[in-house]
């Protein structure tokens, strides 16, 4: 980086010398930004793994029968494909990657609160995801038991299950780890002047979500204790034939499961929050409400897991009484989103790539919430229960929310990152792309999924076929998008034209230092305004 | 006095650090919350097994066990007092003999594993599947629920023991103890979690 007509004193996180020299600089970097990319390097890379696995199923639909696989290796790569996206891409993403780098920033702090336990968590993150992909090639064949491992027959099949459950507790372990260490820091490590209600939104919805990740990661770490225990000695707690209930497994994987999607989906939602009030130039619309919405989704998230079970036998009260409180979810998400149209309103808009992708987001999240109501409440819910309709969408939650969230965070902050700046025709373009692909690809499963197609399944019916077609064109259109993306992203990082320190006009405090950051972030101790979004 | 004023100057925060603790001490609730809900549901289901179970432990063990726990909360927080008041030695003893308590807890507990397991009655063993159904499952969450509790006993005695070495070579002192301090509060998590593994386990006849 060229860093000689800076001050003296300046030297770029990427450029300081450490103990460390070559690539242990980065293993055994305790800095939360060098963290932060080695997250953003390892979930890249996993996230491609997953998405092959994605395009072979989807080459695999394109027509009944067998065509490129047998039944049981299509029953691998699903659950494979699962347990990659969300263990090692979609939950740790956002804010392993982005809130490491920015929360430390954004609320004036040299750093998290325990820098080597930050770093600990990368290695036990490492450790898991080499687990579960080593589950994929061991030799009793990769688990084929979907993402969800229900009992009993998880606890029957051959597979490499026991691998499988082991890496998903170590990465959920290290999942906790990092919600502990925001949760400490957010409360001990604020800048002078910077109250809780002065925070930016991106560490209020970072907050949310370490409870989250701090509260409901145990139930699951327990649970998948004891399926393996379940597998290795017959304890028999989800066995029925040893007295055990395989409802109750459910239970306990949803409690964990249903809040870990909004462990997905707050930090996507946070940096919505950013991005809106920096393209449109005015202050967020709703400051508080946006702000205490994140902890409302929290908290009532935790008591909407039977929403996933409807079908699996529980009481009609149980029953309507999820089925209520899923619909109160849905109102904090739905202040978000009036918030950030509200903003808009008036605003000078400025139609930047960061700011396109968070307007796809908001399009797609409406989307995929919306239909979240229809699978919401009960009676149509037992219609589509289990049909690509589900999968169309959490698809559009997960990937069109969290997945666009994640490329708008890329866009929006890369050239603080790298201190360079991505060639923004090329990533407008990709983005089109993308937005076609996507919308090809998982569109027509919500049709088919009414009609009747199940999703988990190998083959299907001749009338499926054309919505299958288009669906597999559309994955092909969505790799190829995101090669380009991505490919404009690398060569902006490595060879594109300096980036000033405040590319887009932002207000918060990570655009008030240089670009790269300094190795402590402030040179001097930063100065708090009253309110982060002060716009003239 | 000058060389306390250095240590106070030194880059740490013990605030944050006990936070962190406190809030490592709620996921570990958690965690045995959910094998409570566990034992809930299935004695609901099954509550003449468990009754029967429960008359084949013997309570007396439990109860000293239950005794050495109690004690050895007490002793190191008295450890703690001690470091705060800069009393080395009586904190060294302190330790040694929390160190002490633990270990007759899990000697009790491998005596009456022993006797358990001799008798055949171990997961997986053949008897065990022959048993009643509840009463397999009280013995399964017997021997899950203790087991996951005796490996917290073995962490925090680890714990305890880079402690004591601390306080000895004195980098745990009057003015640094958050360590020990952390390490009392995993101390008095794994004895609450005894308290109340004791009375659903042995004490619902």
């Amino acid at each position: 980086m060229n860093t000689g007509t800076e001050k003296t004193e300046y030297v770029s996180y990427l450029d300081h010398q450490g103990k460390y020299k070559g690539i242990f600089a980065w293993i055994f970097a305790t800095d939360h930004k060098r963290i932060g990319l080695l997250y953003l390097y390892a979930i890249m890379t996993f996230f491609f793994v997953g998405a092959l696995l994605g395009l072979l199923m989807r080459v695999e639909l394109i027509a009944p029968g067998q065509t490129i696989m047998k039944p049981q290796t299509y029953n691998g790569v699903f659950t494979v494909h699962g347990i990659i996206m969300i263990f090692m891409v979609v939950i740790p993403g956002l804010s392993a990657i982005f809130g490491n780098f920015f929360l430390p920033i954004q609320i004036g702090a040299k750093d998290v609160a325990f820098p080597k336990l930050n770093r600990f968590s990368w290695w036990i993150f490492m450790a898991g995801s080499a687990l579960a992909i080593a589950s994929q090639f061991l030799r009793n064949g990769p688990p084929d038991t979907g993402w969800t491992f229900y009992a009993p027959y998880s606890t029957t099949t051959g597979t490499n299950v026991i691998m499988a459950t082991t890496a998903a507790f170590v990465l959920g372990f290290s999942s906790i780890l990092t919600g502990l260490n925001f949760i400490v820091t957010i409360h001990q490590m604020r800048g002078p002047g910077m109250k809780f209600f002065n925070m930016p939104l991106f560490p209020w919805a970072l907050y949310a979500t370490a409870w989250i990740q701090l509260l409901a990661t145990p139930i699951i770490g327990i649970t998948l204790i004891m399926l393996i225990a379940e597998r290795l000695f017959g304890i028999g707690f989800f066995d029925p034939n040893l007295g055990g209930d395989p409802l109750l497994y459910q239970h306990l994987f949803w409690i964990y499961s249903h809040p870990a999607v909004y462990v997905m989906i707050l930090p996507a939602m946070g940096v919505i929050s950013e991005i809106i009030p920096t393209f449109c130039q005015r202050k967020i619309y709703g400051y508080k409400a946006i702000a205490l919405s994140s902890l409302t989704i929290a908290g009532v998230g935790f008591l909407v897991w039977g929403h996933h079970m409807y079908t699996s036998g529980m009481s009609e009260n149980a029953r309507w009484f999820f089925s209520l409180l899923t619909f109160i979810v849905a109102v904090p998400s739905a202040i978000k989103v009036f918030n950030w149209l509200s903003t808009m309103y008036k605003g000078s808009i400025d139609l930047k790539p960061p700011f396109l992708y968070a307007l796809a987001f908001i399009f797609l999240f409406i989307i995929g919430g919306t239909t979240g109501l229809i699978l919401g409440s009960v009676a149509t819910n037992v219609q589509v229960h289990d049909t690509s309709f589900v999968v169309a969408h959490f698809h559009y939650i997960i990937f069109g929310g969290m997945g666009f969230a994640f490329f708008a965070a890329i866009h929006y902050w890369l050239p603080k990152m790298y201190g360079r700046m991505y060639n923004i025709k090329r990533a407008n373009i990709g983005l089109i792309i993308i937005f076609i692909g996507f919308n090809l690809l998982y569109f027509p499963q919500f049709i088919i999924g009414i009609m009747g197609m199940p999703r988990r399944y190998f083959d299907y019916l001749p009338q499926f076929q054309p919505a299958q077609v288009i669906s597999t064109i559309g994955g092909f259109i969505l790799v190829g998008g995101l090669i380009l993306m991505v490919y404009n992203l690398v060569a902006g990082a490595r060879k594109g034209p300096a980036a000033p320190a405040n590319p887009w006009s932002g207000t918060t405090l990570e655009w008030q230092v240089p670009s790269p950051p300094s190795l402590e972030n402030f040179d001097e101790e930063p100065v708090i305004k009253q309110n982060p979004y002060d716009y003239k | 006095m000058s060389e306390a004023k250095i240590h106070v100057e030194e880059h740490r925060d013990d605030e944050a650090s006990k936070l962190g603790m406190w809030l490592f001490i709620f996921t570990e609730l958690l965690l045995f919350g959910g094998l409570f809900l566990v034992y809930s549901i299935y004695r609901a289901e099954y509550p003449d097994n468990f009754r029967e179970g429960s008359l084949e432990l013997s309570v007396t063990i439990g109860a000293v066990n239950t005794i050495a726990l109690l004690f050895s909360s007490m002793t190191i927080a008295m450890a703690l007092t001690a470091m705060q008041k800069n009393n080395k030695k009586l904190a060294i003893q302190m330790i040694a003999v929390t160190l002490f308590m633990a270990l007759v807890f899990l000697v009790n507990k491998y005596f009456e594993w022993g006797h358990k397991i001799e008798a055949g009655l171990y997961p997986g063993s053949t008897l065990m599947s022959l048993l009643d159904r509840g009463h397999l499952l009280y013995f399964s969450l017997y021997f899950f629920m203790t087991g996951l509790h005796a490996l917290h006993i073995i962490i925090g005695m680890v714990l305890l023991f880079i402690c004591l070495f601390k306080v000895r070579n004195e980098t745990i002192h009057n003015q640094k103890y958050v360590l020990l301090e952390n390490s009392a509060l995993y101390w008095h998590l794994v004895d609450l979690i005894w308290i109340f593994l004791f009375p659903l386990m042995y004490l619902i006849s």
